[in-house]
């Protein structure tokens, strides 16, 4: 089990409050190093809340989320770094972040954690390669000498940028819009966007890839296709992969780990085969009285 | 007139006589309108009582003219009822349909005619008659040619809705003013370099500065607005741009006040001033002096101002921070998921453009050679803004041709005094300069609601370079 061994991403007693409704209540989950992970349950779960905390669009009330980029956060680092204040810390090779502390772009610039957006967000107004470049702002940033080098026209500039290119290309090809680079994101058809917004959380090169209902509004061949796209980034990358999803082909086909939350609380973590296994779970996704649950897990029902 | 209306709309040929029928019901609803608001006029006579004075001319001319264009109308209609497909929208100035290499064709052309255009009105009209066409056409539209491809980088391409831009114009006029006639930096420089220097580059040391310290202000003002979005974002810069003002006005001891600030030296020739002294520029070029020849320099160089701003503009769209500009117009919650700073990019739009803002204003300073509040009222603001939306928000030739419209534009309707002869010669035509104006805005916006120029061109591309409809171009939140 890597969640347990070989954690990226721990999540600690999270809660995230609104006034007076509680979406998250104490949730606590870890996502493996080079697992995909799925967070179901159903709607007004409180999933896309635990994202948006995750990529930092929410500030959570309480709750600690430790991100360590390679090899496994030493307990005395992380509870040193949480003492300190600071945001981050860099140890030699490793580098440990407090998601929660630090604010939406610098988790996605230093943290390197990308995310999609359930309903999608595209540039539409820019190009499908415009929108997997605007995805490596950082790295063309430092490039162009933060636009003072740029400016004059550097070389070291037009080298970033053909190689921001030649990545754009690449994921172009792989999500098998190549021919419809130079058309406008907004004028692509839906699946395309799906898979284009992926691509560009891709090119802002994650370790940690939030996927928001990526499968939502496809259809099974369309499904299939990104499962098979999520398998590649997750095989040929060791990009870990995030993410929320109502379609079980998905979840069940690909996913390494699945926790499932309602009413913002944890009910089930563990292998896809666990879960589907679970009576809490059944329970939940079939509407059963508490006593039929126990039924169910008493093996008296079918 | 709703039943016009209807078959016009439905498009229903309509008979001459029915048309003309139904012109005479607008004529008469003109008719009834004009009586309690044109008819009569209250004036004083001799012995200061009040007098009705009848105005039956203008008031005939006024329904004669809602009768023909009713007339027109509604036989227009007509006409295009009766093609087979009806055309809504006529794609002039499209770009869509212009080539790469005609757009190119246009942009040297125009150049070409730019640098050209003085000698072109001397050769015209003449050293006296020239002297108009240099300077309140030439100099004045291309100052709002620079002042609205500098709001375009925050309004256009960031997609900040900034209704306080003259505050950076003033900034930079009063920069301009105040560091160039004052008499401490004039006396230091004259110690540390001689006595020759300020009244000779005085000018090209504060043009710079002004630029610097407008787009100071820029960031200044933009620390604390930029957390908000939208209406809110328009109503505090609006407000900053009344501050600025309220504080040249009140602070009369550095400011002048109403008063203003007269005096202000004028730009030199790279060191040699614009006299008839022997040290002059006409003196040592070796032709006769004449105050042309300022005019002239001051047209090539705000010329190349504006110029120097569309290259930074056109490069700075190319660069990252430029696209991620419009990515930020696009969507900024998308930005923020992909590591982009937003608010120092908010920052850096909003310094650029304030900082061209600057630099207009300096130039507008040394050109007037008095500046005062009054120039950098709300209106200046209003009349930037709408050149960058009547352009095409982010379309660099179509602001340029918005502000040839609209500036051009007004300035041509000074000379309205043909229409004396329709409505009698006590008309006074410059009074509805700006009603015809904003006519000309709401019918163009109905023509075009994106701009003249609505499609944006990609910053690269893969294999082939395609407009973008503006259809898909977002507008920004704030």
């Amino acid at each position: 089990m890597r969640w347990e061994t070989a954690p990226l991403l721990e999540i600690e007693h999270l809660t995230m409050r609104f006034g007076g409704l509680i979406a998250v209540n104490d949730v606590s989950f870890a996502a493996g190093r080079g697992d995909i992970t799925a967070i179901i349950g159903p709607n007004g779960a409180g999933k896309t809340t635990v994202f948006n905390c995750i990529t930092g669009f929410y500030k959570p009330t309480s709750g600690r989320m430790v991100m360590s980029h390679t090899g496994n956060a030493a307990a005395d680092e992380v509870a040193a770094l949480t003492r300190s204040g600071a945001r981050f810390r860099r140890y030699g090779e490793n580098a440990l972040f407090l998601l929660e502390r630090m604010p939406d772009f610098e988790i996605a610039a230093k943290a390197r954690v990308a995310r999609t957006f359930q309903n999608i967000r595209l540039f539409t107004g820019m190009t499908a390669l415009e929108n997997l470049i605007v995805a490596q702002h950082n790295t063309l940033m430092e490039a162009s000498g933060w636009t003072v080098l740029g400016l004059i026209g550097l070389p070291r500039y037009t080298r970033a940028e053909h190689a921001a290119i030649e990545r754009a290309r690449y994921w172009l090809d792989l999500i098998g819009l190549t021919a419809r680079a130079d058309d406008s994101a907004g004028s692509l058809p839906y699946g395309d966007q799906r898979r284009l917004e992926i691509a560009r959380a891709m090119c802002s090169d994650p370790l940690l890839l939030c996927l928001d209902e990526p499968a939502a509004g496809l259809n099974p061949r369309e499904s299939a296709e990104l499962n098979k796209l999520l398998k590649t980034i997750q095989r040929e990358h060791g990009t870990s992969i995030l993410l929320i999803e109502h379609d079980m082909s998905v979840v069940m086909g690909i996913s390494d780990h699945v926790v499932v939350l309602e009413y913002g609380i944890k009910i089930s973590d563990g292998t896809p085969e666990h879960v589907r296994n679970d009576p809490k779970v059944i329970a939940a996704y079939l509407g059963v009285e508490d006593d039929e649950v126990e039924a169910v897990a008493k093996g008296e029902l079918p | 007139m709703a039943g016009g209306e209807a078959r016009g709309g439905q498009h229903q040929p309509i008979g001459l006589l029915a048309a003309i029928w139904d012109s005479c019901k607008t004529a008469l609803l003109a008719l009834g309108l004009c009586i309690p608001i044109v008819l009569l006029r209250t004036d004083q006579d001799f012995s200061n009582q009040l007098i009705l004075e009848p105005r039956v001319g203008l008031t005939l001319t006024l329904v004669g003219i809602a009768f023909a264009a009713r007339l027109v109308w509604l036989l227009a209609a007509n006409w295009t009822a009766r093609r087979p497909t009806p055309v809504t929208r006529v794609p002039i100035l499209a770009g869509m349909s212009v080539s790469p290499e005609a757009a190119r064709r246009f942009a040297i052309g125009g150049l070409i005619f730019l640098f050209a255009y003085p000698m072109l009105s001397l050769a015209l009209v003449g050293p006296a008659g020239s002297i108009k066409w240099i300077d309140n056409f030439g100099i004045q539209i291309l100052i709002y040619v620079m002042l609205g491809w500098g709001l375009n980088i925050v309004v256009g391409l960031a997609g900040l809705l900034d209704l306080g831009y003259v505050a950076f114009y003033a900034v930079g006029a009063y920069s301009y003013a105040l560091l160039a006639s004052n008499d401490v930096v004039k006396d230091f420089m004259a110690e540390m370099i001689g006595p020759w220097f300020w009244p000779a580059w005085g000018f090209w040391l504060c043009l710079p500065v002004a630029g610097i310290l407008a787009a100071f202000w820029g960031i200044i003002l933009g620390f604390p607005v930029l957390r908000l979005r939208g209406d809110y974002l328009a109503i505090v810069t609006l407000a900053f741009g009344e501050i600025i003002r309220l504080v040249l006005i009140n602070w009369v001891d550095v400011t002048g006040g109403y008063a203003g600030i007269s005096g202000i030296p004028r730009p030199s020739f790279f060191g040699l001033p614009f006299n008839a002294s022997d040290e002059g520029f006409a003196a040592t070029v070796g032709i006769e002096f004449s105050p042309l020849h300022r005019t002239i320099f001051l047209f090539y160089l705000i010329l190349v101002l504006a110029l120097i701003t569309n290259a930074v503009t056109i490069r700075l769209r190319r660069l990252p921070v430029g696209r991620a500009w419009e990515a930020l117009r696009e969507d900024e919650i998308a930005c923020r998921s992909l590591g982009i700073n937003t608010t120092n990019t908010k920052l850096t739009a909003f310094a650029i453009g304030a900082g061209f803002g600057g630099f207009a204003g300096a130039f507008f300073a040394a050109r007037q050679n008095f500046i005062s509040p009054e120039s950098f009222t709300f209106l200046e603001s209003a009349v930037i803004l709408a050149i960058v939306v009547l352009g095409g928000m982010g379309s660099q030739i179509g602001v340029a041709i918005a502000a040839i419209a609209m500036i051009g534009g007004t300035e041509l309707l000074r000379e309205l005094d043909w229409l004396k002869r329709i409505f009698g010669a006590d008309f006074d035509p410059t009074q509805y300069r700006m009603l015809l104006f904003g006519l000309a805005m709401v019918i163009i916006m109905i023509w075009r609601p994106r701009g003249l120029i609505a499609n944006r061109k990609p910053t690269l591309f893969l294999t082939t370079r395609r407009a973008i409809s503006g259809d898909l171009v977002k507008e920004g939140h704030g």
